[in-house]
């Protein structure tokens, strides 16, 4: 007993610390933010206002989990933002041809759409070449274009109140309970268990070297398509979500792309994919929304908010830079230059 | 005659003359250049069959005047990329130098609004330069850190447009030498200055090398921080001239002027459109304008034909992945043929 239990326990032990400095900083700041928030405001920690502020957080959570998938095999994904805002508006429109429609049918036609949005980027960046950051920016382009140009900058139609029961509503039996949190609990346990599968390792070992890994026999490309559809799978939800909670508008997912790219790196995933853990881009998406909450509270003007942000963005990157260019430096500067 | 001449003078001759030519459709410049003549000729073709009028002396004014700040920005683009970095924080900075351009002018004149303007995007860049390098943090991070801080400032301290540019000053955007806007000398200049720092220059082949290999630059000797660094300062004075230019075109300060042109990122996709590597090291000024021309002339022919603005958008994303594609693949199937060739 005591021999099969050792070496597990050796092997763990030595695993750990590991796991933990890619991602300590990301947890280290979420605590701290999280205390000070409570001296600012105790009342934020009872239950029902800590799930309304999870719920709030939800969708930039779910957001940073799809981005994730890609950044760590290697890419980017910047046009998550605007699937978000074709989401929310594509859903009114829909409900305004067929105002009877079910809503798990929307839901299902939404995340559909998002998964195809994902698929072309992905097959644009593997199969044409292009790099993912053009790939990307350019579907941001044409997505932001289409909407705007569908609707002329005011989106007409409504969200059905079944719609929006994800957004905004909240379990039946448990009054306390919203279906985001539920949402996303579920996407959470989903990447987690997706991440410790073997095709989530493939992928990590994608990102890390993709010559490698196609030598040993990875799909390279295909695991890399799959991570875009994930992401865009999970924009899709997000849209969901976000539609429920605020409602239509054409601005529903600006500037996202750009918060679920800065959580992920603050959870410590490098730029160029191979590192870094789901949990913890999921932790710098929760550290974001809290770093927003807690700016609004201390009262710092909605204009300076974008400054602090910036500033403390900066920072938290640069402290966790510092912890790793100490632990692997060489693998890590090899690994940059593909 | 005598086997000396025979033996040393042919060879070389043969050797390079097939290469280069191999290389020159391969050669993603020549393939910018070509695929604006072709936009321009398709361009042309359709304008005209709508009884519009595109070759005219008017109309290439027009598309080069529109393709002015663009161009300043994508040169400036053009250093940060090569040095394996890039640089989204361009267009809050260009907002932010509209407004200072324009406030200075009208308190203390011309020279010192633009010495105040090129000062604070001399700093700005800097500022990304150091974090990039001292901080360690990644480049995409750095810049888009640095656009939040600038966006702040901007929203905090401006509800709209402020200051007034002399009229003087505003012959910068609206004279023209001949035929030709002073802003196309101005690009040109940029452009000509830029091409000398890259190409006969220590910095410029110092860029080069530490886009190409950080790694290995540094351990050939190159200073990779103060490179980097250079570039950053480089591309944020580029930015600062197009705010500067822009100031004089709207005579006043505007604070959207840079985010409405979404300069960050279609300056990068223009530098990618130039043939540049995104990853840095490879790529170039000449290249650079072409793909900002491309861009400008497809938005003439649009605007010609009256097309939603929005979808111009579209379009634009369209161009933007097919033309990437063209180039990705001809490098793919290069580097199969090599490695064909190393195999067999």
């Amino acid at each position: 007993m005591s021999d099969t239990v050792a070496p597990e326990a050796r092997r763990a032990g030595l695993r750990l610390p590991a796991a933990l400095s890619a991602s300590t900083p990301v947890f280290v700041l979420l605590g701290v933010l999280l205390i000070v928030l409570a001296f600012v405001d105790i009342g934020f920690y009872e239950p029902d206002r800590l799930l309304a502020f999870i719920r709030r957080a939800a969708p930039l959570i779910i957001l940073a989990a799809g981005q994730y998938f890609v950044m760590v095999s290697g890419g980017f994904d910047l046009s998550v933002g605007s699937i978000v805002t074709v989401g929310v508006v594509v859903a009114a429109e829909l409900f305004n041809i067929v105002p009877d429609m079910p809503w798990p049918v929307a839901v299902l036609i939404l995340l559909v759409a998002g998964m195809v949005v994902g698929l072309l980027n992905g097959l644009v960046s593997t199969v044409l070449a292009v790099p993912s950051f053009i790939t990307t920016l350019g579907m941001m382009l044409i997505l932001q274009g289409a909407v705007f140009f569908w609707t002329q900058g005011a989106p007409r139609g409504y969200l059905s109140e079944g719609y929006r029961t994800l957004g905004r509503g909240m379990v039946p039996g448990l009054p306390w309970l919203p279906w985001a949190v539920v949402v996303l609990v579920v996407i959470a346990v989903a990447a987690v268990l997706f991440m410790r599968s073997d095709t989530g390792r493939t992928l990590v070992a994608t990102g890390d070297n993709d010559a490698a890994a196609a030598l040993s026999g990875v799909r390279v490309h295909r695991l890399r398509v799959s991570a875009f559809v994930l992401s865009g799978l999970a924009a899709a939800m997000a849209a969901v979500l976000v539609g429920g909670f605020t409602g239509i508008s054409a601005q529903a997912g600006n500037g996202m792309e750009f918060e679920a790219i800065t959580a992920v790196v603050l959870g410590g995933v490098a730029l160029g994919g191979g590192r870094g853990s789901v949990v913890a881009a999921m932790a710098g998406a929760l550290s974001l929304q809290t770093l927003f909450t807690l700016l609004t509270m201390l009262g710092v003007s909605g204009a300076l908010e974008s400054t602090v942000q910036g500033v403390i963005v900066i920072a938290a990157v640069a402290l966790g830079a510092v912890s790793w260019s100490r632990r692997r430096r060489v693998p890590n500067s090899t690994k940059e230059r593909r | 005659m005598t086997p000396l001449s025979g033996t040393t003078a042919p060879p070389p001759l043969s050797r390079v003359a097939p290469a280069r030519s191999r290389a020159g459709l391969a050669d993603p410049v020549v393939l910018v250049y070509l695929a604006l003549v072709a936009v321009y000729l398709i361009g042309w073709i359709i304008v005209g069959m709508r009884g519009g009028d595109f070759v005219t002396v008017a109309n290439t004014v027009t598309i080069l005047q529109n393709s002015a700040a663009l161009g300043l920005v994508a040169i400036g683009q053009t250093y940060a990329i090569l040095a394996g970095s890039l640089d989204l924080s361009v267009a809050y900075l260009i907002s932010l130098v509209t407004l200072i351009t324009a406030q200075v002018m009208e308190a203390a004149g011309i020279v010192a609004g633009v010495a105040a303007a090129l000062l604070l995007a001399g700093l700005v860049g800097l500022g990304n330069g150091l974090i990039v390098t001292k901080l360690k943090v990644n480049a995409f991070i750095a810049t888009l850190g640095v656009a939040l801080i600038l966006r702040g400032y901007l929203e905090n301290t401006y509800t709209g447009p402020a200051g007034d540019v002399p009229t003087e000053f505003q012959r910068l955007g609206y004279d023209r030498i001949g035929p030709l806007p002073v802003s196309v000398f101005l690009v040109a200049a940029v452009a000509t200055l830029t091409w000398f720092v890259l190409r006969r220059t220590s910095l410029g082949h110092h860029i080069y090398a530490v886009g190409g290999d950080r790694e290995v630059a540094r351990l050939s000797g190159v200073r990779t921080d103060r490179t980097v660094i250079a570039a950053h300062v480089l591309c944020s004075l580029c930015a600062g001239l197009a705010g500067v230019f822009l100031a004089s075109r709207l005579g006043a300060g505007a604070p959207l002027a840079g985010t409405d042109g979404q300069y960050d990122l279609v300056s990068i996709a223009a530098v990618v459109l130039g043939g540049s590597l995104l990853a840095g090291g490879r790529g170039g000024v000449i290249g650079t304008i072409g793909g900002v021309l491309i861009l400008s002339v497809l938005d003439n022919v649009f605007d010609q034909l009256g097309v939603d603005p929005f979808f111009k958008n579209v379009v634009r994303g369209v161009v933007i992945i097919a033309a990437v594609a063209l180039y990705a693949r001809q490098s793919v199937a290069r580097r199969r043929q090599q490695d064909q060739r190393r195999s067999g």
